[in-house]
């Protein structure tokens, strides 16, 4: 049967330019203003996945991003790997968003592309985590969000049978572990953070840039999600006011050591030096 | 609006092809050259994505794009395998007179496979006697009771050992004043009497194949003449001066970016009296040099490629491009290398082989000289009184 899936991008700063990233000490958030941003590198598997679903299945695949406008340049990569349509959700009132208020927002977003084209999503993939912020908690708030079954870490996803009972199909799906890896398994719809070992994602071919021109890009801002479709945002939710999380002192450890200098025979430095790192706890016993 | 600026799908474009290159060229660009292979794998992979076709209409298996868009590609794949570059840059040279002179038969035959990057193309006009020297050519086709009996050899050829289908001008016969009069015919590799014969072992662009190419007795059917009989001069010089000069100017134009980039790595890195080397003056004058350089040649360039796109003559732009792209690939990588000292002659930095790859640019579709009277006479020409 097929399937329709969403897939979460994050635009990322690109890993060239670092250098030039800085942190904001008063909202204690990273100024990416100034510097080109990439798609989340995991989250191209992601859209490998979600490619490889509906070449097998057949189906439908939107790409959804919570971003500043300039986002719209990351969809259209989406669109001209294979996604059919990209929506991005993008308004001031979004920004400072912490992973909680990503999350709803993104869930949001996700709920508006159902009551839009009335069908429910089957799965919805995202990368594991992002090369920026790392904490990898998207996914599996998005499926509380949902209320679908989540899977962090996933790295292989292959479809058992299709279930007589609901005509849903099984899938099972394996997880990365420290020393190895979980099976599970699971019926749609599901939500999977997807692993880089998943698969290689599909370079864009110049056909497929061709054809993302022609392909719908949707942005939204808040005032789009209207209270009276049932699907309104809570602004309570959303943005810095949405996120509990508040980060801690920002600052530079002082890495500046003091320095001795030490005058004698080299024998007498030497025992100096060793009495001062045995005084730190420095063990000087040589084991053959 | 700016004087030269690119549309967002042609910047999505380089971006695509610069991520392929980045991942699938760059890792092995040094070894091909050290082994002298062209990567067959790879080739196939960039018809997948459409590069192999790209000016090709879509009804072909081709991208529907255009000459600007092919200089895209080809900055960007010789940015770090010029020789890959050139293999492809060639197989375009070989397809462009099956797109504009071949009969929908012929069209329909060798296009879609040749877009599709399931086989690579050659077009081969240069014989022993010399390149430049176009209507002197002595390969022989001769009527036969049906088809053409070819014989003769064919030289500097790139894609010689690899090429499914060669494209190849012979002299069919003598005009009322004694002149060659040349035709072009499609060959197919394996056919009777036609085999790729030395392989030349080449100083750069060494990702691509050089050879002879033998006829002897070699059979072809009557659907092998491309284009009318006699039509021959049109049909290669076009290609050459238009698609094949333009192809070595974005290849220049990819190695002249990828000098840039490695002496601007290299003068960052590099710490000589505590600080790198890219604070010294004398450094930023070369990398001064090499960036004009890169962004004349680009100009130059593009502008060309974009009169081909818009069915403009061209020939003379694409000349100054391809003179003046290939002679500053060769001084830029010259300036990286002063600039890197003992490191620019070790093998493992790619500078050595970015000089070898300009140098062997030059003689790509025309010495430097033979540009400057293809653009002296066109000037001389345009200025008449």
């Amino acid at each position: 049967m097929p399937y329709n899936v969403a897939v979460c991008i994050k635009p990322v700063p690109d890993p060239k330019y670092y250098d030039r990233i800085t942190i904001d000490p008063q909202r204690k958030t990273i100024v990416r203003s100034g510097i080109p941003t990439m798609i989340n590198p995991v989250d191209k598997n992601a859209v490998e996945a979600a490619m490889q679903l509906r070449e097998r299945f057949g189906g439908y695949v939107a790409a959804i991003s919570m971003a500043p406008p300039d986002a719209r340049e990351i969809l259209r990569e989406v669109l001209a790997m294979g996604a059919d349509a990209a929506y991005l959700l993008s308004d001031r009132a979004f920004g400072g968003a912490d992973t909680l208020a990503t999350s709803y927002t993104l869930y949001k977003g996700l709920k508006k592309i159902e009551l839009e084209r009335g069908l429910p999503f089957d799965f919805v993939f995202c990368g594991c985590e992002s090369a920026d912020g790392a904490t990898a908690q998207v996914s599996s708030q998005l499926g509380e969000w949902l209320a679908f079954p989540h899977l962090w870490n996933v790295f292989s996803i292959e479809s058992v049978s299709p279930d007589s009972s609901g005509g849903r199909e099984s899938f099972k799906l394996r997880t990365k572990i420290e020393n190895g890896f979980m099976e599970w398994v699971g019926r749609t719809p599901l939500v999977l953070g997807v692993s880089r070992e998943m698969n290689k994602p599909r370079f864009t071919s110049v056909m497929g840039i061709m054809k993302a021109k022609n392909k719908p890009l949707t942005v939204w801002g808040l005032a789009d999600f209207a209270e009276d479709d049932g699907h309104g945002m809570d602004s309570g939710l959303i943005g810095l006011s949405g996120s509990p999380t508040q980060p801690g002192e920002i600052f530079t450890p002082d890495l500046k050591r003091s320095g001795e200098t030490l005058t004698g025979t080299p024998e007498e430095i030497v025992e100096r030096i060793f009495a001062v790192m045995r005084s730190n706890g420095v063990s000087l016993v040589f084991e053959p | 609006m700016h004087f030269f600026e690119f549309s967002e799908e042609q910047k999505m474009l380089r971006k695509a092809i610069r991520e392929f290159v980045e991942s699938e060229v760059a890792p092995l660009a040094s070894e091909w050259d050290e082994k002298d292979v062209c990567p067959g794998d790879v080739f196939k992979k960039l018809g997948e994505l459409g590069v192999n076709g790209i000016f090709v209409p879509e009804r072909y298996g081709g991208a529907g794009l255009g000459h600007v868009e092919r200089a895209i590609c080809l900055e960007e794949i010789s940015r770090h395998s010029a020789g890959l570059g050139m293999t492809i840059m060639t197989h375009h040279l070989g397809i462009y007179p099956i797109l504009q002179y071949g009969s929908d038969e012929q069209k329909d035959n060798y296009l879609p496979y040749l877009c599709s990057g399931a086989k690579i193309c050659g077009l081969a006009v240069t014989e022993p006697g010399g390149g430049s020297d176009f209507s002197g050519q002595k390969t022989l086709a001769e009527k036969a009771d049906t088809g053409w009996i070819v014989n003769g050899r064919k030289c500097f050829i790139t894609n010689s050992h690899n090429a499914d289908v060669t494209v190849f001008t012979a002299k069919t016969g003598e005009d009322e004043k004694g002149r060659n009069k040349l035709s072009a015919f499609i060959v197919e590799r394996g056919a009777k009497g036609f085999e790729p014969g030395r392989k030349e072992h080449k100083l750069g662009l060494r990702a691509s194949v050089t050879g002879d190419l033998v006829f002897a007795d070699a059979k072809l059917s009557d659907a092998a003449l491309l284009g009318k009989e006699g039509g021959g001069s049109r049909i290669g010089m076009e290609g050459i001066s238009e698609i094949g000069r333009g192809g070595m100017s974005a290849i220049a134009v990819g190695i002249l970016r990828g000098c840039l980039e490695e002496a601007i790595k290299f003068a960052n890195e590099r710490i000589v009296y505590g600080k790198p080397i890219a604070k010294l003056q004398a450094i930023q004058f070369e990398i001064a040099k090499i960036r004009t350089s890169y962004e004349a040649a680009r100009l130059l360039t593009y502008y060309a490629a974009s009169l081909k796109d818009a069915a403009l003559p061209c020939a003379n732009e694409v000349a100054t491009a391809k003179l003046y792209s290939t002679e500053a690939s060769v001084e830029a990588a010259k300036r990286t290398m002063d600039l890197m000292g003992g490191y620019g002659v070790i093998n493992e930095y790619a500078v050595g082989r970015f000089l070898r790859d300009a140098l062997t640019s030059i003689p790509s579709g025309g010495t430097s000289h033979i540009h400057q009277i293809v653009i002296a006479g066109g000037t001389l020409k345009d200025f008449q009184a």
